[in-house]
């Protein structure tokens, strides 16, 4: 298992550093001078040459690429171009509502998608089974704005259960946040609720049919003993391959979702740092979000050998 | 996370799908879309025509799907749309295509090209697919050109990823090792014995992508970072009429239907060419 892991930390490293070449790149080719936009208004040519002396850029691109590397390393992702301040406070006051809002996302995905696809399976081509076909095709050509719109059309304007847009904050307490999030996270777990129903009842399908089952039903096993006792962990691979992209396909999902919902968290801090072409800001996101899709990736490829130790072999 | 192969190449022939309820769906929307989106502009109304005095109208029989924030008719902005959103789909399906192939034969077939490769690979692929359109979609004044540039680059490597695996298995086959002993060039192994071969999977991978497209450029434009504002296409219209959402919802549920209606067409498709290919 060791070695495993070390072997994988290391080409995470290597995926790591390439993306933070093409972060770095991304700067490079979108012209704009930083000592210029960071020298502020109608800067002298003395003032101009000293930032660049400072900041590295009269140096070669491969040694500002490595003094860059080297700062980002140490916690320091720059200062933003727009709002002056360092991009980690940006980012950090931004975090907790896409936290809450991608844990409520997993965690209702795989409350209903898990049940609904085991359900699927013990009857393929019944009723449950064609409607959860349907559903997910539908699910994937929706778009995630369209979706909100209707949800909110619905829950926020007819009914009035949810409110259209905002966030409430945790220290308002859990209950009003999940209220406020609730839509947004209905919106993002259509998708996936779509994608893990038909990973589980696949896998379920697959398992269902091997004699192990069959001796367990003919030793007197009821359907739900054998379907959580004997099927399910056998079938939990494909489904943790699902989750994993899941959490890695949520981080571009939030972007638009938040957009919506008008919630204040790392999707819209993205979008504005876009627009705005704060550079210092969109490259800090880039590495984060790749860092925690890789991690994840990771955590994934580790899990597989704690669920299935046939893997490893 | 594995890609699949199949050990035996040549239950990978290209197969006309059988003529499903589905594919009829699929080909036929996208058929009529394309019409719509070619020729619409003939009989129907500038989709551009300011006429504030009508703003945010119901559907009738002068304007059959309503009109937008600033008295424009829907029906010929959303037709406009469906040529914006096919013609992003098929330049970005075919962009993603071409570059996916070519590295994915260098990376399957030249061994010493594989880890450069497919590390670059692995790191676009660790970027999330949004964000990455997103920051290359910054790069330059919006433009069509820009956002199929932002939505291409993202895909490329999924195309790599499968194109690369099928390459694997077919360079060790039979034939290519015939053709390879009989003497033939590399260039020639690859262009006339590999690359026919890759046909059949590659179709499936191809509608997808060109399904993500047609999302993507939606959401690209929708948050502001895609096509110009004004630009009839549907994501800007949903982002232009969302002001107006509470008094007038089916402005946004229009474009919306279309956009939904296209990419299950396209998606269809794409279901009925995998079927054929299993």
């Amino acid at each position: 298992m060791f070695p495993f892991i070390l072997k994988r930390l290391a080409s995470s490293l290597v995926v790591i550093l390439i993306v933070a070449m093409f972060v770095f790149g991304l700067t490079a080719v979108s012209g704009g001078d930083p000592a210029v936009i960071f020298a502020g208004d109608d800067p002298s040519p003395e003032r101009l040459e000293a930032i660049r002396e400072r900041m590295g850029l009269d140096r070669p691109v491969p040694v500002q690429f490595l003094l860059w590397l080297q700062t980002i390393a140490g916690g320091d992702f720059g200062t933003s171009f727009f709002t002056g301040r360092p991009v980690l406070t940006l980012i950090g006051q931004r975090v907790e509502p896409t936290i809450v809002l991608s844990l409520y996302t997993i965690v209702m995905s795989i409350l209903v998608g898990i049940p609904l696809g085991a359900a699927a399976a013990l009857r393929p081509g019944g009723a449950l089974d064609r409607f959860l076909s349907g559903f997910t095709s539908l699910a994937f050509a929706l778009p995630g704005f369209i979706a909100a719109y209707i949800l909110i059309y619905i829950f926020a304007v007819e009914l009035r259960w949810f409110p259209v847009q905002g966030y409430q904050p945790l220290s308002e307490g859990l209950g009003r946040t999940l209220w406020s999030l609730t839509l947004p996270a209905v919106t993002l777990s259509l998708i996936y609720v779509g994608l893990l129903a038909r990973t589980t009842r696949a896998a379920m399908i697959g398992v269902l049919a091997q004699d192990y089952i069959r001796t367990a039903r003919s030793r007197g096993a009821n359907t739900y003993r054998v379907v959580v006792h004997h099927a399910f962990r056998n079938g939990l691979n494909a489904v943790l391959t699902v989750i994993g992209l899941g959490i890695a396909s949520l981080l571009s999902g939030v972007t638009i979702t938040e957009t919506v919902f008008a919630i204040p968290g790392l999707g819209r801090l993205t979008v504005d740092a876009v627009l705005n072409r704060d550079y210092p800001v969109v490259q800090g996101l880039i590495l984060i979000f790749a860092s925690v899709k890789i991690a994840v990736n990771l955590t994934i490829d580790l899990l597989y050998r704690v669920v299935d130790p046939r893997v490893a072999q | 996370m594995t890609v699949q192969t199949s050990s035996d190449p040549s239950d990978h022939r290209f197969t006309m799908p059988r003529l499903s309820f589905r594919l009829i769906f699929g080909l036929g929307t996208l058929g009529i879309l394309a019409i719509l989106g070619l020729f619409g502009s003939v009989f129907l109304q500038d989709p551009n025509a300011l006429a504030p005095a009508n703003r945010l109208q119901f559907f009738s029989s002068d304007h059959w799907l309503g009109t937008d924030g600033l008295g424009r008719d829907l029906l010929a902005r959303v037709v406009a749309g469906a040529r914006i959103s096919l013609a992003v789909g098929l330049l970005v399906a075919a962009f993603a295509t071409v570059f996916g192939v070519i590295l994915g034969l260098l990376a399957g077939y030249f061994r010493r090209l594989d880890p450069i490769i497919m590390r670059v690979n692995d790191g676009m692929l660790a970027i999330p697919e949004l964000l990455l359109a997103v920051a290359l979609a910054s790069l330059a004044q919006a433009s069509l050109t820009m956002v199929v540039f932002a939505l291409t680059v993202p895909q490329i490597p999924r195309i790599v990823r499968v194109a690369r695996a099928e390459v694997l298995v077919l360079r060790k086959s039979p034939f290519v090792e015939a053709a390879y002993i009989s003497g033939s060039s590399r260039f020639k192994i690859l262009t006339r014995h590999v690359l026919p071969n890759l046909v059949a999977p590659l179709s499936v991978q191809v509608t997808y992508v060109c399904a993500y497209a047609i999302l993507g450029e939606a959401g690209l434009s929708f948050i502001g970072a895609g096509l110009p504002a004004n630009t009839p296409s549907w994501g800007v219209i949903v982002s232009e009429n969302r002001t107006f959402f509470m008094q007038a919802p089916w402005t946004v549920f229009v474009a919306g239907f279309f956009l939904t209606v296209t990419v299950l067409a396209v998606s269809a498709v794409g279901d009925e060419l995998r079927k054929s290919a299993e």
